[in-house]
């Protein structure tokens, strides 16, 4: 190399130094462009929706944050069930997704054998491809209906406040919310709880694959020393694994989150759409994404800029969700003294 | 450098294909116009096959989109489509100001449909104001004595009764609610009527579909649906008692009485709906669909395919129409139709 470029002119070497800079100050740009794309699609949409929403803010105030009617009739509207429906079930899809992804993924890297673990990651993938559509037909023919013949009876007869025989159980007298939590009049499946159910079964694959990956990232110097001092497999994966992905597990879960938050035709299908705010996890209620769904192609005038309001809130919910996970991160960073 | 030989050669190949190219878009041109419409999916399954019978008879396309009234509605007034469908009709100032015409095109029936152990379809009889009374949450038993009153002689078990109505805003929510104002003045005063309503109890179904498949799973539920739904899915219906005092069993007959008992005549734009029709034998809950057109077309060709197709349907498609379970507009009204074509709009 060195040979050759003192047989070059001098000239030569400029054009070509300057037309490295030049690419370089290109190619630059170009990611810097990538990266503003995506921040201006946000906020465009963000921006779309809160312009949308413009005329049911100015008309009703914060009143529609605590509001919970949606009177078509009389143009009267409240963001609470809608709002309440959404993060009550996806936290209740994050309460049953987490320990189980967190199960899949430790079985998959710790302690399957080497020939399963392929079958089974290649498995939870194809579910995660399943359109979600398809997980709301699941819910709505064969879960549902399952759910409410046997499942469902014995919940409200031994934890609700509501029971078949009117004798309440001793949970549901002595620990408090439990009665309410699980009373409820009506005998069919959608609801709250089972939309939870359905989500979580969607999130699992998201969550349990960046689980997976990640964990097996963690130095096997690590887990060996671990191992070689005693420890079983639980206390490896609890105090050594987990700490040391503890940024990435937390990305992934709430990168389920997220799904779960914004999910629309599974929920739609199995959340009875209901809009009345109930306190029992077993009666039907409504969430954002489906409400949206359901009724804006029809919505004219103040109920489609109710609608648009509920979009913005969605937004609102989810960068406040994603900031508490920011947050929690630093707070357990500064405790390992980072 | 291209030698002048293979220079030749190839602007001759550009010229030949560039000769193609503009021969066969002579031929593109010479094709049938499409048109497009887009509304109420009410209609969908009956727009289908007219347009396909009607595609294969003159060669010309009709492209519906299924999206909903009122983004039917919302697109006819930017003149984006030819026509728009809505199963509520538009007011006549709206219609003065677009400068639009509308007119009805066919007609169904909606149902309530049961899920009660040992009912069948025909079995249970009920009247608007219980109807009312059962969907505004104040008659929450099937052994309710005022159900039990309309019902001598069927035993109806002591269950309660789990309300499924429609979660999206849609046409046959809109007729089922107009006729429960219409019968009920609670109803009228609390709850009003519209595409979507403040429902003050039960279960919310996505379409018609959807709240069929919750009454054929929830025991002791009552929902709404369109007739087509009804008998496809083999769910019990309710007879209802209509304006005159008799009992009607849905059919084909009695929302073809409905319509041709409606008062047209005094309706300027056809804007009627025909709820709780007047006649005999007239099915309480019968509904249609309004097809909306500008009066002066912004694209005269389209205009004019899109009136000869509605000439067909109206004509001809009335086999197709009650297959598919609907209703053909009975044939007086199918003149007013036709003479209000020649009067309002300019071909």
């Amino acid at each position: 190399m060195p040979a050759n470029q003192a047989a070059l002119p001098i000239d030569i070497l400029e054009q070509r130094s300057h037309r490295d800079a030049r690419h370089e100050r290109l190619f630059r740009w170009l990611l810097k462009g990538c990266a503003l794309i995506v921040l201006a699609s946000l906020l465009g949409a963000a921006g779309a929706t809160l312009w949308g929403g413009r005329e049911a803010f100015s008309a009703f105030g914060w009143h529609f944050l605590v509001s919970s009617a949606w009177d078509p009739g009389n143009d009267v509207y409240g963001a609470v069930v809608p709002v309440y429906g959404t993060i009550a079930t996806s936290l209740i899809a994050l309460l049953i997704a987490v320990p189980i992804s967190f199960g899949i993924a430790v079985y998959l890297s710790e302690v399957a054998p080497a020939w399963l673990r392929t079958p089974v990651a290649s498995a939870i993938e194809l579910l995660a491809g399943i359109p979600s559509i398809i997980y709301g037909m699941w819910g709505l023919f064969v879960f549902a209906p399952f759910f409410a013949n046997h499942i469902k009876p014995w919940l409200t007869n031994n934890l609700g406040n509501k029971p078949d025989d009117g004798k309440l159980s001793w949970v549901a007298e002595h620990v408090p919310f439990v009665g309410k939590l699980f009373g409820s009049d009506y005998p069919f499946g959608a609801s709250i709880l089972v939309a939870g159910i359905v989500l979580a079964v969607m999130i699992i694959p998201f969550i349990s694959s960046v689980m997976r990956e990640v964990f097996q990232t963690v130095p096997t110097r690590l887990k060996e020393s671990a191992y070689a001092l005693g420890s079983s497999t639980w206390e490896v994966s609890w105090d050594i694994v987990l700490p040391y992905t503890r940024s990435a597990v937390i990305g992934g879960i709430f990168l389920g989150l997220g799904r779960a938050l914004g999910e629309t035709m599974a929920v739609t299908f199995v959340l009875g759409n209901a809009m009345h705010l109930s306190a029992s996890l077993l009666d039907p209620g409504a969430s954002i994404a489906s409400t949206i769904a359901n009724q804006f192609s029809e919505a004219t005038g103040l109920q489609k800029s109710s609608l648009m309001a509920l979009a913005f809130l969605l937004f609102v919910v989810t960068f406040v969700v994603l900031l508490i996970a920011r947050l929690m991160l630093r707070q357990l960073a500064r405790k390992e003294g980072r | 450098m291209l030698t002048s030989r293979k220079y030749l050669t190839r602007s001759a190949r550009f010229a030949a294909v560039a000769a193609i190219a503009v021969a066969s878009t002579f031929g593109v041109a010479a094709q049938a116009t499409d048109i497009t419409g887009a509304g109420s999916s009410f209609v969908y399954p009956v727009m289908s096959k007219w347009s396909a019978a009607y595609a294969e008879k003159t060669g010309n396309h009709l492209n519906y989109q299924s999206v909903g009234s009122g983004a039917g509605i919302a697109q006819i007034k930017e003149g984006t489509i030819d026509f728009g469908a809505s199963d509520a009709p538009m007011k006549a100032e709206d219609l003065q100001k677009y400068g639009l015409g509308q007119f009805p095109i066919v007609v169904g029936g909606i149902v309530p449909v049961v899920n009660i152990t040992g009912v069948q379809a025909d079995q249970i009889k009920l009247d608007g104001v219980t109807l009312a009374d059962i969907f505004l949450g104040k008659i929450t038993n099937w052994n309710d004595p005022k159900i039990a009153a309309l019902n001598a002689g069927l035993t109806l078990p002591a269950g309660k009764i789990t309300v499924v109505h429609r979660s999206d805003g849609s046409g046959t929510s809109f007729n089922f609610t107009n006729y429960l104002s219409k019968v009920n003045p609670e109803w009228a005063s609390k709850i009003k009527f519209g595409t979507a309503v403040e429902w003050p109890t039960g279960v919310g179904g996505k379409g018609n579909e959807g709240v069929s498949q919750y009454v054929r799973q929830i025991k002791g539920s009552i929902g709404y649906v369109e007739y087509a739904y009804a008998v496809k899915n083999k769910l019990a219906w309710v007879d209802l008692k209509n304006a005159s005092g008799n009992f009607m069993k849905p059919s084909a007959d009695a929302f073809a009485a409905a319509a041709a008992t409606a008062d047209w005549a005094s309706a300027k734009d056809f804007n009627l709906i025909m709820t709780n029709a007047p006649g005999a034998q007239a099915w309480p809950i019968t509904a249609t669909t309004w097809m909306i057109m500008y009066k002066t077309p912004k694209n005269a060709g389209n205009s004019k395919v899109a009136f000869d197709f509605f000439k067909y349907a109206l004509e001809n498609g009335q086999k197709a129409a009650s297959d598919l379970d609907y209703v053909p507009l009975p044939a007086p009204l199918v003149s007013k139709i036709e003479a209000y074509w020649a009067s309002e709009y300019k071909h």
